[in-house]
């Protein structure tokens, strides 16, 4: 396989602009609780402790606050992924057994590049590589779960720790999921014509991008993701910031706080059919969690919203029966609902 | 039109296959060259030249990109490297 390095144009340019854009994105960020402030009750002389000040406060702080914290990851997940490849993912799980192929799998499924378009050459490429069934699986639940539009929004709006937690629990799921899969051997429910694919040599020259190549890179998945994303996460805010301004403390405590045991199960149910990327879903997360949902629910029903997603499953259904479908909502549902239960007990 | 250089458009239709075979139509016309753009959009056709991430480029016959979106630059390149080996 040959290999074509992209000529790199005067790197020392490249790292000032860099750095220059860091620094801009660090100032705009720490002043931002102070503009937001300025700008509701200084400019727009709003009551402190109006539901209007309140709500408009809370909306002119996060949006920014949060559309700046999307770029910044989204750009350095986007250089860490330049390095990943499904294909080199696919050499590196091949042949590997389930348990050790599982853990690989999911964490692999976090930083390879994924988009639910190609769910189907993917699956075909990882079987006819003789990546077993259940480690498939695994990469297939943790890479649309764990994405970095999700933890961000976490991280912003609850902290690191729920970031993390999220992000562990996630990775379990995906590993437990994908290896009770694999160890149901359910292989007689993926189409028979997958198994008798031949998947031609790929002639693909590996371009070893430089890191001109990586920041164009990286810059790309900025416009494509913030650009797709940003009017739901303005939209989702704008929901929050009325329920943080309007809606009664505790409200919400009786029908998705702790006490009421059916809460998780329901939520996750919920999810199920409801698709929508993390953006939209977490900031009105939040704005519950605010007026007593407790983390577990609302957790587990984010969970079920963005792993569980109608459209991907329409796309896998050229290529799996649906036993097989309905197998895997049913696992992983079981797994987030557990998730749900231990962040109930535990926080 | 014998000697076009054939250029393949692989992916199942979602946004960037498109974007993918819009930049290929635009290098072709800026080029000027004879050159036939085709969109592939059958599973088992894709997978028959080895790619995994769509979308994916095919300039006569070889696989020169997939699961990004290439330069106009790139395509041009590519595009331009095939029809000097085709004439050559």
């Amino acid at each position: 396989m040959e290999r074509t390095v992209l000529a790199s144009r005067r790197p020392a340019a490249l790292l000032a602009s860099l750095a220059a854009a860091a620094l801009a994105w660090l100032a705009a960020y720490i002043a931002l609780p102070d503009l937001a402030d300025y700008l509701t009750y200084g400019l727009l002389g709003l009551d402190r402790a109006s539901h209007l000040g309140s709500s408009v406060g809370f909306f002119l702080y996060d949006v920014p606050k949060i559309l700046l914290l999307l770029t910044a990851i989204v750009f350095a997940v986007g250089i860490v992924r330049s390095f990943f490849t499904p294909e080199r993912t696919r050499r590196a799980l091949g042949g590997k057994r389930e348990g050790v192929g599982n853990v690989l799998a999911a964490m692999l499924g976090i930083v390879t590049p994924f988009c639910s378009c190609s769910a189907v050459p993917l699956f075909l490429g990882f079987v006819e590589s003789g990546v077993p069934l259940g480690v498939t699986f695994s990469f297939l639940i943790a890479a649309p779960m764990i994405n970095e539009v999700a933890v961000v929004l976490l991280f912003g709006m609850f902290g690191w720790r729920v970031a993390a937690l999220y992000i562990g629990t996630g990775l379990l799921i995906a590993i437990l999921a994908g290896f009770v899969i694999g160890r149901l051997h359910l292989e007689r429910w993926v189409a028979d014509w997958v198994y008798q694919i031949r998947m031609g040599q790929a002639s693909l020259e590996e371009t070893r991008l430089d890191w001109e190549g990586r920041v164009r890179y990286a810059l790309q998945a900025v416009r494509d993701i913030v650009g797709r994303v940003w009017p739901y996460v303005v939209v989702g805010i704008a929901v929050g910031a009325l329920i943080h301004g309007y809606v009664p403390e505790d409200f919400m405590a009786g029908i998705m706080g702790r006490s009421a045991w059916w809460s998780v199960p329901v939520a996750v149910v919920l999810g199920i059919p409801m698709y929508s990327n993390a953006a939209g879903v977490i900031p009105v997360v939040q704005a519950l969690m605010e007026k007593g949902a407790s983390l577990g629910t609302v957790l587990a029903f984010m969970m079920s919203v963005i792993a569980l997603s109608l459209p991907e499953m329409i796309i896998l259904r050229r290529v799996l029966k649906w036993q097989l479908i309905a197998t895997f909502i049913g696992v992983v549902g079981s797994g987030i609902v557990l998730v749900g239960y231990l962040f109930n007990a535990v926080i | 039109m014998a000697n076009a250089v054939s250029i393949k458009v692989l992916g199942t239709g979602c946004p960037n296959c498109r974007k993918v075979e819009a930049i290929a139509r635009e290098a072709v016309a800026e080029l000027g060259v004879d050159a036939t753009v085709e969109k592939v959009t059958d599973i088992r056709a894709i997978m028959g030249y080895g790619i995994m991430s769509t979308p994916g480029l095919v300039v006569e016959g070889k696989v020169v990109s997939a699961g990004r979106i290439p330069s106009k630059a790139e395509v041009t390149s590519w595009i331009t490297t095939a029809l000097s080996a085709k004439q050559g």
